[in-house]
């Protein structure tokens, strides 16, 4: 699989080491080399995504809506090689980092809102985004997939990460996702799932297509 | 009825458009870009993306800074009030019961019977001293209330994982032991588990009694309800998760329902050891 536009891989501090970077301001003491910004998958569901090897049909420049945006962390690399970037997340205190991301980013957009209730957003995030980035880490991570699918393109893709603690922490994470991809039927094709090990424990990662 | 964010016109009024951002809603997305083009609200896509960044950033600022005045010394205030109120209420309330019971035929005790002699009429000078003594118990009582139901709320919104664990009023009354939330966040979790033990816990570092097992937390069903020998385990798991809740809360802010589950299964182990 190839890379989006705006991602490389980069050695950073004189190691052999390659790493994911992208190109922006410097967002939370990450380390930077000729402007290029180590982007650590064990901090981020999309760079493990990325680190996996999954298709997920980013190629750079597209139209994302990301929901579960938190401090910013992965949503300031999103926004380096993205084109509008909606970044929703619904608590206070990491929206304050999220607006210094978003400050030496123009077309980067905070929006403090519940990605539960997409109606709340849908008077300011367009139609037919190219993709739907999630991390969210509440109860009901499909329904949030499915409820905002209406904001996606007959062709563009959703690029979640679902976490199986955040659904039911007694049961097996395998019998957690079955469900998920289950629930996700009502809206998507899913084309592709893998589990994020060893970047995240529990996580899946999942690209799906809307029906 | 579908509108976009930008449906008031002005592209220079950020303040106007920053509050239809954080008030507005839709029933679906549309292609805002271009019927905002279209409207005259802006001369290209660039120009409109503009304006919705400075919009956005304008919102997010305003909300970020209006749901955090909700702060924790907002609520550590608040429940020493309410800690206040139940002192003066019962205090008054036990004045009104001795003075009315000397003048009244019937009689009785606390804030209850407080109430039935403010809804008396009084008859002569020294009943209306009474009758108004007892109507200010009344309305302490009812103030009480109403306080109670504010520290409830902004609990939630101050510490939604700790509420979530420990119920609102127990969390709020673990932010007021402490001092603050952050005070709370940087405790160790044993001395979560004695906050408000203070007394039982110097006089076992004196060395004249065992060392308290907890302290408010025991108002949780988790200590209360779970047999004595266990108690002391079950009021140690509940004071680890109350204690990563509150860090959780402080540094991080963003809501871990698995918090809960991972509470409820360690109790159970706990609560099913004897039963072997």
């Amino acid at each position: 699989m190839s890379l989006p536009d705006g991602v490389e891989r980069r050695a950073f501090d004189g190691s052999e080491e390659e790493w994911l970077a992208t190109q922006g301001e410097p967002a939370y003491g990450e380390p930077v080399a000729d402007g290029w910004r180590r982007w650590n998958p064990n901090r981020s569901k999309l760079g493990a995504m990325f680190e996996h090897e999954m298709e997920t049909g980013l190629a750079g420049g597209e139209t994302v809506l990301y929901l579960g945006a938190a401090n910013g962390t992965t949503v300031s690399h999103v926004a380096d090689f993205a084109g509008p970037t909606y970044a929703v997340e619904f608590a206070p205190r990491p929206v304050r980092d999220l607006l210094d991301v978003a400050e030496s980013r123009p077309r980067l957009f905070p929006l403090l809102k519940d990605a539960r209730k997409p109606e709340t957003y849908a008077h300011v995030v367009e139609a037919d985004v190219d993709a739907v980035v999630q991390d969210v880490a509440t109860r009901g991570q499909a329904r949030v997939a499915t409820e905002n699918a209406e904001f996606l393109a007959d062709d563009g893709r959703l690029v979640a990460a679902f976490k199986a603690r955040s659904e039911d922490v007694t049961r097996d994470p395998a019998d957690v996702f079955d469900d998920v991809l289950a629930d996700l039927e009502s809206a998507y094709e899913v084309l592709e799932t893998q589990r994020l090990e060893p970047y995240h424990a529990d996580h899946l990662g999942v690209v799906a297509r809307p029906k | 009825m579908t509108q976009g964010w930008f449906a008031s016109g002005d592209a220079e009024d950020v303040g106007a458009l920053s509050a239809s951002v954080r008030e507005g809603s839709a029933d679906a997305p549309a292609d805002w870009p271009n019927e905002a083009v279209s409207a005259g609200f802006a001369e290209s896509p660039d120009e409109y993306y503009d304006a919705l960044h400075a919009a956005t950033v304008a919102a997010a600022r305003t909300e970020v800074r209006e749901r955090e005045r909700a702060s924790d010394q907002q609520l550590v205030h608040a429940v020493r009030g309410v800690a206040d109120l139940t002192d003066t209420v019962n205090e008054l309330a036990e004045r009104v019961a001795e003075w009315a019971g000397s003048l009244f035929d019937e009689s009785g005790t606390g804030v209850e019977y407080a109430r039935e002699v403010a809804a008396r009429d009084p008859e002569d000078v020294t009943e209306e001293r009474v009758v108004s003594l007892a109507e200010r118990v009344r309305d302490l009582a009812n103030e009480r209330a109403d306080l109670e139901a504010y520290v409830e709320e902004q609990a939630r919104v101050v510490a939604p994982n700790l509420s979530m664990l420990a119920g609102p009023t127990l969390a709020a009354q673990l932010v007021e032991q402490a001092g603050g939330l952050e005070s709370l966040a940087k405790m160790p979790s044993g001395t979560v588990q004695v906050l408000g033990a203070e007394d039982a816990l110097f006089a076992h570092l004196r060395g004249h009694a065992p060392s308290p097992k907890h302290g408010v937390i025991y108002v949780h069903e988790y200590v209360r309800g779970t047999r004595p020998e266990e108690r002391g385990s079950a009021a140690r798991a509940l004071a680890g998760k109350l204690s990563i809740a509150a860090r959780i809360d402080h540094y991080a802010g963003d809501r871990r329902p698995e918090l809960e589950d991972e509470l409820d299964e360690r109790i159970e182990r706990i609560r099913s050891r004897g039963d072997e």
